[in-house]
């Protein structure tokens, strides 16, 4: 029913699955992406709030017609952009090298 | 976009009009010349679905972002901008912000773990037949939604451009418009709809970056004397600069507009056509690349936005601007081209005005084929190959199905945008939004990190989510009782004298979200699936290192 694999393939994927190297490829997978994840959805949810529920802290002016809400919206522009050149450089430098072995090994096994 | 039928003729005079059709029929033949090369390079399913998996990250990147500014956010937010000041800019940090969710964790385990359709991600371990069927009813629900609400404004705005009027004007439009997109997708398949979405890209990012330098250079650069230019022009003063005129009527807008964001931040990562542009890359590393070159352009595009709705604001004389209020914002940037280049009456104007013109329906050309293109390959790979034949298909007849359902469900769009015209379906997008996000999102995330989750937890989570998203909306204000605005148009999908509403809110996503992965973890905690959960090892390890991947077609 689901989607076939050939035992050779499978035993593959499984002695990739139980090595040392895949589990650290998981856990720096993991430990990056989901502390960011919650990390980035907190700070959104905090400017959604703000704009609706604390206005006057929103209006406060920093420079000439520029307040506080616009600066708090830009920012959320400079966080984006900011993570994703992070991740970008963890999965570069942390990521790749690992899956990028585990990848030939499996390429090796199979005889693709 | 707006839907209202009481558009008005864009300026007395027409002086622009000679070289916004001249620009309009370059745009066709160019995409028409497009796909039909694209054409000749198709001939393979993989060539057909996912082009080949040639494009580099760059390219999918540009075509990422071609297939997600829709004119909705084009002449919409700046339109919003333009009319309702800082909550317009509201809308498109959830739009952007939302990427990080598909570039940490979704674009490139799906890439890896996938093939052609998003139900691929899901059949990997669960039993193929009722997960694809979900997966495809889901992927084609949004994607009707979705380019239903194009396929209107595009009736509404191509005649709003060209100045034509007449509903017959419109209904040609569409029918227009419809035939062009059907041509894309069945002749050009997936190479085609990439390269005139990768076309539509560079042009929108082109005309938008010399308008909003235009516009600087009129306040010599300095930003907040465009701010104060706008918040004094538009009357509201301050108050125009901050958080509140659309969204802080009350504490139920509030609510709703938190609703809103959640949807929009979740739902990105969970529409099926941005999903399925993962796969016309070699491997997850340009996927990767991809989304970031599309976060850039996307964050940069918006960012612009914000100067052309302001700039709008502050520079459109009060005939224009009263022009852009009747428009529902859709002719904020138009009319601010115009402005910029000269004024009205000026070659400069006119110029400018065309070219705006044209790069709007390059993008409304853009974004309908990727939709035609994403329903048709799921109907014909997940319930034609899979479900009907039960994987025994031929890739020939695969790709033939896949041609004739994009032509059918062209011929249903073009149908149902015609009647649709004149009732208000502004609410699509939002809607089409919270069903990814409730739906989608779900299935997609447990499937690549719960061991456990099972057939039953995706079927729960995918019909779950669709179901009281669409039943939701259906009995909110949207739809029946919401009344009418200052200028007399209903704001409901219904006749302003029916109402059956009881949902407060016009966006369901913060209970149908939760409702979503709630009834995802039901489902899989009710039932013991021991396949799924040993298929889930190879998953891992596919999704993660790319081993045993869909490789790339060399021809």
């Amino acid at each position: 029913m689901v989607e076939e694999t050939t035992t050779r393939e499978h035993e593959a994927y499984e002695r990739i699955h139980a090595g040392r190297d895949f589990a650290e490829l998981k856990r720096r997978y993991i430990g990056f992406a989901f502390p960011m994840t919650v990390a980035f959805m907190v700070w959104y949810l905090l400017y959604v709030v703000a704009s609706n529920w604390a206005n006057d802290f929103m209006a406060t002016q920093v420079v000439g017609n520029v307040n506080v809400a616009l600066v708090f919206g830009l920012l959320q522009f400079v966080s984006t952009f900011l993570i994703a050149w992070l991740y970008a450089r963890h999965a570069n430098r942390k990521l790749d090298p690992i899956a990028d072995r585990l990848r030939e090994e499996y390429d090796r096994e199979v005889g693709r | 976009m707006s839907t209202h039928d009481s558009m008005i003729p864009l300026a007395q005079d027409t002086s622009h009009r000679p070289v916004t059709v001249t620009l309009f029929v370059l745009v066709v033949l160019v995409t028409i010349g497009i796909t039909i090369w694209a054409s000749r390079q198709t001939r393979t399913a993989t060539d057909y679905y996912a082009g080949g998996r040639s494009f580099t990250g760059v390219q999918n990147g540009f075509a990422v972002a071609g297939d997600y500014m829709s004119a909705a956010s084009f002449l919409g937010i700046s339109g919003a901008i333009a009319l309702t000041g800082y909550d317009g800019f509201l809308y498109s940090i959830g739009f952007l912000v939302a990427w990080l969710v598909a570039l940490l964790l979704v674009a490139e385990l799906l890439r890896n773990s996938g093939r052609y359709t998003m139900a691929d991600q899901l059949a990997f371990r669960m039993r193929q037949r009722p997960v694809r069927t979900a997966a495809s009813v889901s992927t084609v629900v949004v994607s009707i939604f979705y380019l239903l609400a194009q396929m209107v404004g595009a009736g509404a705005l191509v005649s709003l451009l060209l100045e034509v009027e007449g509903d017959a004007a419109k209904n040609l439009t569409i029918a227009a418009v419809g035939a062009l997109m059907i041509f894309y997708v069945t002749v050009g398949g997936m190479k085609g709809t990439t390269w005139v979405q990768i076309v539509k890209a560079v042009l929108l990012m082109g005309g938008t970056i010399l308008i909003t330098v235009l516009v600087l250079a009129e306040f010599n650069f300095n930003i907040s004397d465009m701010l104060g230019g706008a918040a004094e022009n538009s009357g509201a003063g301050q108050a125009f600069l901050e958080p509140g005129l659309k969204y802080g009527v009350d504490t139920t807008t509030k609510i709703d507009f938190l609703s809103l964001g959640l949807a929009l931040v979740l739902g990105t990562a969970g529409l099926p056509h941005i999903l399925i542009r993962f796969y016309t890359v070699p491997t997850a590393k340009q996927a990767r690349s991809s989304v970031l070159w599309a976060i850039s352009l996307i964050g940069a595009f918006y960012l612009m936005t914000l100067v052309l709705g302001f700039g709008a604001a502050a520079l459109l004389s009060e005939d224009a601007y009263g022009q852009v209020a009747d428009s529902a914002g859709n002719l904020a940037s138009p009319l601010l081209a115009e402005e910029v280049g000269g004024g009205a009456g000026s070659n400069g104007g006119a110029v400018l005005l065309a070219l705006i013109a044209a790069v709007a329906f390059a993008t409304i050309l853009a974004v309908v084929a990727g939709l035609t293109l994403t329903s048709a390959s799921s109907v014909a790979h997940d319930i034609y190959a899979n479900v009907i034949r039960r994987g025994k298909a031929t890739e020939h007849d695969e790709v033939k199905v896949a041609r004739g359902a994009a032509i059918a469900i062209g011929a249903v769009a073009i149908a149902l945008a015609i009647p649709a015209q004149d009732l208000n379906i502004a609410f699509l997008v939002a809607l089409a939004f919270a069903v990814a996000a409730s739906a989608n999102v779900p299935a997609l995330v447990y499937n690549l990190f719960w061991k456990r989750f099972n057939t039953r937890g995706a079927l729960w989570s995918i019909y779950g989510g669709l179901t009281s998203a669409v039943v939701l909306v259906f009995f909110s204000p949207v739809v029946s009782g919401k009344g009418v605005d200052a200028n007399g148009n209903n704001l409901s999908l219904f006749p302003t004298d029916v109402d059956f509403h009881w949902f407060p809110l016009d966006n369901p996503g913060i209970v149908s979200i939760p409702l979503g992965f709630l009834l995802g973890w039901v489902g899989t905690m009710t039932a013991r699936d021991r396949t799924a959960e040993d298929k889930y090892d190879e998953l891992d390890v596919r999704a993660l290192t790319g081993a045993g991947a869909e490789k790339a077609v060399t021809h």
